[in-house]
């Protein structure tokens, strides 16, 4: 008998043995692995997302541009269990073959992100009201509603942006992990930069789901569920008369107006043509109108305001002015003599005939080339530098505080810098030093080398306007602006010298080469510019602010390949101008507003 | 000794106890896995309110024991296990045919399944007859109708399509160990277990080689021992021959489904969406508890019904998410130390028929609890047999609750049974 009462031990041993082997794997599945809890959570919580209204967009009188319309996507919620789905009764609700489902099923599955796939996205009208009546049936589907761009005043494309469904590019980049499958994100312009303020934010109510996926009671009571928010509305500095009024005077022809407020920085208008209508980027038309525009041979996707660089041509004669001034190689009195051009060796630029020896009021009046050569000359070589390097580099020096050849940074985005070009690259052409103003002369009239977007132009008529400083051009307005809007950037040039170059450009109005274009009432001061274009007619442009007293508006007008820039830009920008301030309906030149508008120009 | 006041012993409290906590963690369980929300409420019709019944039922059965002469049990030993033999060969033809399988008596609402209760018969007659002062272990009689006692339900339980209850009646060869049968059989038993795993896992042809290998390796230690170098080599043989057969029968034999269900449990196939799902979800939920649980009513996987038969053979799922791994480890503590208190109980009786009777018992919870919940964590094949009052069900707790307390009637009445024998 004590034999056998030894196996008692021997069984209580066991006993206590595999139960510790239990315990055991217990530990390790449950504390010791985590990827169960994972599974577990993808399995049985599902989040009910609201998606909150976009925020609208206002232009700076309070004037609603773009507004929201409801879309509905039908979405299927992953891992997919085909036990309880009563798959006829569904392909009669929406109306397709089991083969069909199937197949859509795949699809959303290959592309699903965060559990949730998209099986039809916009569904239209009618078939929303009967799929959201029968969808109760089929717990793993959900329609999710999210909102359309719609367009009250049809304009501005470029600027405010469009807004699609995310890419899968953009999903896996989404550091916050904001963004699901199927949402909508702005895609450029506005849109794109005043995203996480125009969004708001989605609400999200956390659900159980039980094993057939339809949803049952709040996770956790609802405590980790997030408090929706609608998105804010985005005020914008744009004057959508203007915008609108600019679009139709530069239709049919190629090129870009830009106005801006010079005592703020804000844009007033932003035009871009040939362009496109805002609404056909809206979600439910751009799948038909992307490919189009996307492949047109004239580029209307393309923001010339910001992203098309020109030669100022002699627009920049104010810049070289004041640059000269301030420099102190010329003052009111300097004059130089024109005898139909500037001649140096075997090099000519050639000038009109006007009235000989200008000073420099009326050499920018007139537009001499000879005057500003010789300008170009004593700037670049004074006597405190030791070499053209110096020279160039201080001169260089006035154009980057103008914010030439470089980003200004405004609120949206893909602007180019221009082309203010460095000491080196010249160096590199001519040998270290070897060079000198003979060989850079075409600069001095705005032309060779330098580029600049109208955008840049505008700023430089907003600077002679503030008589020294700029604001860098944005759209945002009346919220909490981002301070690199508010500060003001000093180029460098003291305010007395901005009295004469500012008294040459009203001239120009008078009596120079924008008199034809002047308006009784306004003091508008100007200067055109017509630019030297290689691969065809001359680029027409104009650089303006108004009034000459308390500017409220300064603007600046490229129109490619259409000639002299009193022709085509200078009429632009006095209508513009002349909208902004007067606000009258009817213009008081009928005749060259109609010609600007009927006027269309091939490129 | 004889001086003794007779019939003064009472119920085992700690028993009792240990018996009380558990039926109460595994009412919890089904109130959890069957309620479906994180809101208390209670309702007569559901799963739950049925279990409380069935709680009641099993108590006041426990209770009526005690009213019963001990004796009656001894007596109609083998008239208790004949009468569920004879429910075990009606319900093959009878039975309401669920899953393929013909175990269940239904009549109306009621159903019954003799084979819960046909442990309890088993209980009996082998105690009885192991305890019979005429039964000569030694003789070959004695261990035929051994092994018929227990081989009998097993037999008709397989006939009636459900082999994980039968495999039950195994868990008697623990009864048997104690009572004398060799430690060799076992070890048998043992080896047997391991090189059928080992073929399914590896195949005959590289067991074979293995088998081969080792023999080799001892060879070489003792090759100047002729003797038992024929002795190895004469096991090695039987081993090889034994893994053929075994190799044969689970090709030509079992099923495809069958072979794949072996295979899923050794982890040697992935199907988590056909044999494998309720153990995948199983393992899903009971991890995703953690150390301290998701709290009570709290189980995201209990509440969605993800894992199949949960409140039944899968519920100790609710257990381990609800109350983690510190929830999980004192239920098996609580079990553990059940089983040890039964043994106790065991080794205490003067009694042979108590005694065979109370490791009849042991024998019976102890498989029940293991495979269960082996079963759950994927240590043990998907076999449809409950955890001890846990799993819901009126026929499997009013069974172990009988089983138990007839256990407590005959340790109360240990001084009686003393003087009866001897």
């Amino acid at each position: 008998m004590t034999h056998n009462q030894n196996r008692s031990t021997i069984i209580r041993a066991a006993i206590v043995f595999l139960a510790l082997i239990l315990i055991g794997k217990l530990f390790y599945l449950q504390v010791i692995s985590d990827k169960y809890a994972e599974k577990a959570a993808r399995l049985s919580i599902r989040a009910v997302i609201e998606f909150p209204d976009r925020g609208l967009i206002t232009d700076r009188n309070g004037e609603i541009i773009v507004f929201n319309e409801d879309t509905h996507d039908l979405v299927v919620h992953f891992p997919f269990n085909r036990k309880n789905f009563p798959i006829e009764d569904f392909c009669r609700l929406v109306n397709m073959t089991e083969a069909e489902v199937e197949e859509k099923i795949k699809i959303a599955n290959d592309s699903r992100f965060n559990q949730k796939g998209l099986f039809i996205k916009n569904i239209s009208a009618q078939d929303f009201a009967r799929i959201q009546e029968g969808l109760f049936k089929f717990p793993q589907f959900s329609i999710e509603s999210r909102s359309d761009r719609k367009y009250k005043h049809n304009v501005a494309a470029h600027t405010l942006g469009y807004v699609a469904e995310i890419s899968r590019y953009e999903l896996e980049r989404d550091k916050e992990e904001y963004y699901d499958i199927g949402e909508n994100i702005g895609k450029s312009g506005l849109e794109r930069y005043y995203e996480s303020l125009l969004r708001g934010q989605k609400g999200k109510q956390f659900f159980l789901k039980d094993n057939t996926g339809k949803l049952k009671e709040r996770y956790k009571e609802g405590s980790n569920d997030v408090k929706g928010a609608v998105g804010k509305e985005l005020k914008i500095s744009l004057d959508v008369l203007l915008q609108e009024y600019g679009e139709k005077l530069i239709a049919g022809k190629t090129g870009s107006v830009v106005a801006i407020e010079p005592s703020t920085g804000e844009i007033l208008a932003m035009v871009t043509s040939p362009g496109y209508k805002p609404d056909m980027f809206a979600i439910k038309n751009l799948g038909k109108n992307y490919t189009a525009l996307a492949t047109d041979k004239d580029k209307p996707l393309i923001n010339r305001a910001t992203t098309s660089t020109y030669p100022p041509g002699s627009t920049f004669k104010v810049i070289m002015s004041l640059i000269g001034l301030q420099e102190g190689v010329i003052n009111t009195n300097t004059r130089y003599s024109c005898n139909g051009g500037f001649h140096i060796g075997g090099l000519t630029v050639r000038c009109h005939a006007h009235a000989p020896m200008p000073n420099v009021t009326y050499a920018i009046t007139t537009s001499c080339n000879a005057f500003y050569c010789n300008t170009y000359r004593e700037i670049l070589h004074q006597d405190r530098f030791e070499n053209i390097e110096e020279g160039y580099n201080n001169w260089k020096g006035y154009l980057n505080r103008m914010g030439l050849g470089m980003q200004l940074g405004t609120d949206i985005s893909g602007e180019k810098p221009g082309n203010v070009p460095n000491a080196d690259y010249f160096h590199k052409i001519h040998g270290h030093n070897k060079w000198n103003y003979v060989r850079i002369i075409s600069m001095s009239i705005g032309q060779g080398e330098l580029l600049l977007t109208p955008m840049q132009m505008a700023n430089l008529a907003a600077m002679v306007a503030n008589r020294g400083y700029f604001y860098t051009p944005h759209f945002i307005r009346g919220q909490q602006i981002p301070e690199a809007f508010t500060s003001k950037h000093e180029v460098g040039v003291e305010n007395r010298h901005f009295t004469t170059v500012v008294e040459g450009m009203r001239n120009v109005m008078l009596n120079g080469t924008g008199a034809y274009v002047q308006i009784p009432g306004i003091d508008i001061c100007g200067k055109t510019g017509t630019v030297q274009n290689p691969h065809g007619e001359n680029h027409s442009i104009f650089i303006a602010f108004a009034p000459k007293d308390n500017p409220k508006i300064a603007i600046a007008t490229v129109v490619e390949n259409a000639g002299y820039g009193s022709t085509w830009a200078a009429p632009i920008c006095t209508l513009m101008i002349e909208k902004y301030i007067n606000r009258d309906t009817v213009s008081q030149r009928p005749e060259l507003e109609k010609k600007m508008m009927e006027t269309a120009i091939p490129k | 000794m004889s001086e003794k006041i007779y019939g003064q012993s009472r119920m085992d409290g700690v028993t009792l106890l240990l018996y009380l906590i558990l039926v109460f963690c595994g009412f919890l369980a089904i109130y959890s896995s069957s309620h479906g929300s994180s809101n208390f409420s209670f309702d007569f019709s559901t799963q739950y309110g049925k279990q409380l019944v069935w709680i009641a039922v099993s108590i006041t059965l426990g209770a009526v024991l005690f009213l019963i002469d001990v004796r009656f049990f001894e007596v109609f030993s083998y008239a208790v296990f004949g009468f569920w033999i004879i429910l075990l060969i009606l319900v093959i033809f009878l039975g309401k045919d669920v899953n393929g399988a013909r175990s269940w008596f239904a009549i109306g609402s009621f159903r019954l399944q003799p084979a819960e209760f046909a442990k309890f018969g088993v209980a009996l007659a082998l105690a009885r007859y192991v305890s019979d002062i005429d039964t000569d272990m030694k003789s070959r009689r004695y261990q035929l109708i051994t092994a018929g006692i227990i081989l009998l339900p097993i037999a008709l339980i397989v006939l009636q399509g459900d082999a994980g209850s039968g495999l039950v009646f195994f868990s008697f060869i623990m009864v048997l160990y104690r009572e004398g049968l060799s430690g060799t059989v076992l070890l048998i038993g043992i080896v047997a277990v391991a090189l059928s795993v080992l073929t399914f896992a590896f195949g005959f042809l590289a067991l074979v080689a293995a088998l081969i290998i080792v023999g080799g390796i001892i060879t070489a230690f003792i090759y100047t021992n002729t003797k038992w170098l024929k002795y190895l080599w004469l096991i090695v043989l039987v081993c090889i021959g034994f893994t053929k057969s075994v190799d044969f029968g689970f090709t030509h034999v079992l099923q495809e489904h069958q072979q794949k269900r072996i295979l899923v449990m050794l982890g040697l196939l992935e199907d988590p969406q056909g044999l494998g799902y309720n153990v995948n979800q199983s393992k899903i939920a009971i991890g995703s508890g953690g150390f301290w649980g998701k709290g009570f009513l709290q189980g995201t996987q209990t509440k969605g019904d993800f894992v199949p038969e949960q409140h039944t053979d899968f519920i100790f799922t609710s257990i381990g998410e609800e109350f983690g791994w510190v929830g999980s480890t004192v239920v098996i503590i609580v079990f553990v130390l059940l089983f040890l208190r039964i043994s106790m109980l065991a080794e205490r009786q003067r009694s042979k028929f108590s005694r065979v009777y109370a490791y009849c018992v042991l024998s019976v919870l102890f498989f029940h609890f293991l495979i269960n919940i082996a079963m759950t964590i994927n240590l043990a094949p998907v076999i449809g047999i409950p955890l001890p009052f846990f799993s819901y069900g009126g026929s499997s707790l009013i069974s172990f609750t009988v089983l138990l307390f007839l256990l407590l009637r005959l340790d109360a009445n240990r001084e009686n049974e003393l003087d009866s024998y001897y």
